[in-house]
């Protein structure tokens, strides 16, 4: 088998490894709040493929009893992401919410340019 | 169909009211919307949840582990709550911890939070003790998870309530740091998933052997170990602890630093040694090695940041990162003495943390400033509770007849075990930089002129409550039985893990 | 965007239909699929729309923001009481066989209908809760 056929029996995986690095790498990377909450949204994406791909089964149907069908997809991990997809709602959403109270506060919302404002009370207070 | 009756009996559905009785008192105090009986509801929720930890370890101990299925769905399909006896004690301290805070938080909440949002905090802490009970009684990895976010999102919020605009900042960044290390675990979950298809810790643990030591499983540990590492503020990955606990409201520093990384902790230690097993970890992770140089750089680095700090909370947050790096240390040390000496650490921290932070809220309450400076004189002015600070500071030093002195004494016991005193010395090193850290601030009230204005009193219920922590910390120092005895059991099961 | 008329009478003949399909996601949830999050959503979006055409003053007469912050818990209420009501009939937590006097399907298809209900209050709610409150920032 080639290198090839390896990385493209796995796809999905491939998809899930790149969306979690650049996802981290945004959250790392950026000094925008607003940019770091979607790299955290793109990180929490790709546990949901991580979660999902392996519940497909292939030639399996949905996960509904009917006579004549014997395989079905794994219905537990879509269960499981949609709880996960409501949580990670919710953190975007608090998130999100925070980065407008900082502007409210600070009049940015760039963490290099609110570090220092910080520091300079931390010192003084 | 017809289904038979069976009467109702509280006493059956313990694990169950653990965390719906605070999910019940979060709704009740978000719907009366008024401070002081959401309050009320507060702390009726606070203390009935020790009632129910404590029942709920006596039937551990006269009948075995409890199994309740959730929704009446049999185990491994359904979602199980699971206590034993390692469980069933941190479920009385984080209850009892809630409860004490809760008890001497009123007038601390109404003085540093608007009247328009103190429902809302009584809700949010409520909600967060949801969590944090639901991630001890379950017995599932993915509702761990669904319980981390609850408990994590809740203390997002309360941080944010702090009265100060850095406190938004501390927060968000906790937000990045803790939703990074969720995912983190959840990755790891996915991958026991995938590996095991099934998600009960029992279940999980019975399994995991027929997969054996291939990459994915190593994987997992990886990621669950890393994801729990920030999640319980392991050096390095604990920078977002000093700012989140400096700027909270001073009764949240004092709940969280006192249960929110402990029950962090717990889930690491039911990770390493109940479901992969302590062997796998050893042979397939450097986790033995990592944890230990990582708890010991905690325990210098730690202490050596808390001595140059200016703001008192931040000096005590610093502190709970070299304190997280004694109990991690009695953890890498895997033999019953050293898991003995961490886990009776993580009790006795939470005490003595818990009480210095409440004497802390009442310093603020006093003056209004959580500098060192302006604690001048508080020793003249509020002798009872700087005196609770005094014997609680010297629990964390560790001085005989404190409870610190309990827990530090199993640690260096068990690293003379296995010979490795350079640890004995690094725990000696990180104490006597307590006794700096701590001596400043003795210092400072007690033999420096107090302020021009006189401080006002702090509240009689917030005295209480930090004097009964304080009380605790010589209790639980000169009654070793106790507090050592619980630790065994709790390390012995650990070291058991599940029936296989 | 107040003046545009096209966007004014499209909106008003939408939203009722946005909120009949939100009702529609809900009830159908008992045999397809749907539930109560995915209608919450559906239902708060067609009021979020109304609050964009015809501004986020009119939308809060409609739906007012104390309202919003009564449904929040008690949506959560409602869930929690089933989950209760497992007690009372002598069952688990959240086990809702029992609920109809010992019918166990009755019982199970109330349980989640109810718990679909308080999913429905919650979500819904909370959407426009994080409108608002994002919404009506910065204008004061």
């Amino acid at each position: 088998m080639t290198l090839f056929d390896e990385i493209a029996r796995h796809y999905n995986y491939w998809v899930t490894i790149l969306l979690m690095v650049a996802g981290l790498y945004i959250v790392v990377a950026k000094s925008n709040m607003i940019k770091r909450l979607l790299g955290l949204s793109v990180f929490q994406t790709s546990v949901y493929l991580l979660y999902l791909s392996p519940g497909k089964i292939l030639g399996g149907t949905p996960p509904i009893l009917a006579p004549g069908y014997a395989v079905y997809s794994n219905p537990l991990p879509h269960v499981l992401i949609l709880t996960a997809i409501v949580v990670g709602v919710a953190t975007l959403a608090l998130g999100l919410a925070l980065a407008v109270r900082i502007n409210e506060a600070f009049g940015s919302i760039e963490e290099d340019e609110i570090v220092p404002v910080i520091d300079r009370e931390d010192h003084s207070a | 169909m017809s289904v038979e009756h069976h009467a109702f009996h509280v006493t059956e559905h313990l694990p169950a009211l653990a965390a719906v009785v605070p999910l019940i008192g979060a709704v009740a105090a978000a719907l009366v919307r008024n401070g002081v009986a959401a309050w009320l509801v507060a702390v009726a929720v606070a203390w009935s949840l020790p009632v129910i930890s404590i029942l709920m370890l006596g039937q551990v101990e006269a009948s075995g582990p409890i199994s309740y299925a959730l929704g009446g769905w049999a185990p491994p399909a359904g979602i199980e709550f699971r206590v034993d006896q390692a469980n069933a004690y941190l479920a009385i301290l984080v209850s009892v911890m809630a409860a004490v805070v809760l008890t001497g938080a009123p007038r601390s909440i109404a003085d540093e939070i608007e009247p328009a949002n103190r429902a809302w905090y009584y809700a949010v802490f409520l909600l967060c003790l949801c969590g944090l009970m639901g991630m001890i009684v379950t017995g599932d990895a993915f509702n761990v998870f669904v319980f981390m976010e609850i408990s994590s999102l809740a203390t997002y919020v309360l941080i944010a309530m702090g009265r100060d605009r850095r406190a938004l900042l501390a927060s968000y960044q906790y937000l990045i740091i803790g939703t990074v290390g969720a995912t983190f675990y959840v990755i790891g979950v996915g991958l026991l998933l995938a590996m095991t298809g099934t998600l009960n810790l029992v279940d999980l643990a019975a399994s995991l052997p027929e997969v054996e030591a291939t990459r994915p499983l190593i994987a997992a540990a990886a990621f669950i170990v890393v994801g729990l590492g920030l999640k319980l503020a392991l050096f390095p990955m604990h920078l977002w602890l000093p700012n989140a606990y400096a700027y909270a409201p001073s009764t949240a520093s004092a709940f969280l630093a006192s249960t929110a990384t402990k029950v962090a902790v717990y889930l690491l230690l039911r990770f390493a040694f109940s479901v992969f097993g302590i062997d796998f970890m050893l042979a397939n992770t450097p986790a033995g090695v990592m944890l230990m140089t990582l708890a010991a750089l905690a325990m210098i680095a730690g202490s050596l940041s808390a001595i140059f700090q200016t703001n008192v909370k931040r000096m005590l947050a610093y502190s709970s990162v070299s304190q997280i790096g004694y109990i991690i240390l009695g953890i890498a040390m895997v033999s019953e003495t050293g898991l003995t000496g961490g886990i009776s650490h993580l009790f006795n921290h939470a005490l003595i943390k818990g009480c210095l932070f409440l004497a802390v809220a009442s310093a603020v309450f006093a003056t209004g400033a959580v500098r060192i400076e302006d604690m001048a004189g508080l020793g003249r002015t509020m002798p009872i509770t700087m005196g609770a600070f005094v014997i609680a500071g010297l629990g964390l030093i560790g001085v005989p007849g404190t409870a610190g002195f309990v827990s530090k004494w199993y640690l260096i016991q068990g690293a003379a075990e296995q010979g490795m005193w350079w640890i004995v010395a690094v725990i000696v090193v990180s104490s006597l930089m307590a006794v700096v850290y701590v001596g400043r601030i003795v210092e400072v009230a007690w033999f420096r002129a107090p302020a021009q204005r006189a401080p006002r009193e702090a509240p009689i219920e917030l005295v209480a409550a930090t004097v009964a922590l304080a009380a605790a910390v010589l209790v639980f120092g000169l009654n070793t039985d106790f507090s050592a005895g619980v630790a065994a059991d709790a390390a012995r099961i650990l070291i058991e893990g599940y029936a296989r | 965007m107040r003046l545009d008329t096209i966007l004014r009478v499209i909106a008003k003949i939408f939203i009722p239909f946005i909120l009949m399909f939100g009702l529609y996601v809900q009830l159908h949830g008992d045999y397809g699929p749907g539930g109560g999050f995915q209608a919450g959503v559906i239902v708060a979006a067609g009021i979020i729309l109304y609050a964009i055409i015809y501004g986020i003053a009119a939308a809060q007469r409609a739906v007012p923001p104390g309202l919003v912050e009564v449904m929040m818990p008690l949506g959560v209420a409602i869930f929690a009481g089933v989950g209760i009501a497992g007690f009372v009939t002598g069952r688990n937590f959240l086990d809702y066989s029992n609920l109809m006097h010992g019918d166990m399907v009755h019982g199970q298809h109330w349980g989640v209908f109810l718990v679909e209900i308080g999913v429905l209050v919650t979500v819904s709610s909370t959407m426009l809760a994080i409108f608002y409150a994002f919404a009506g920032r910065g204008r004061e």
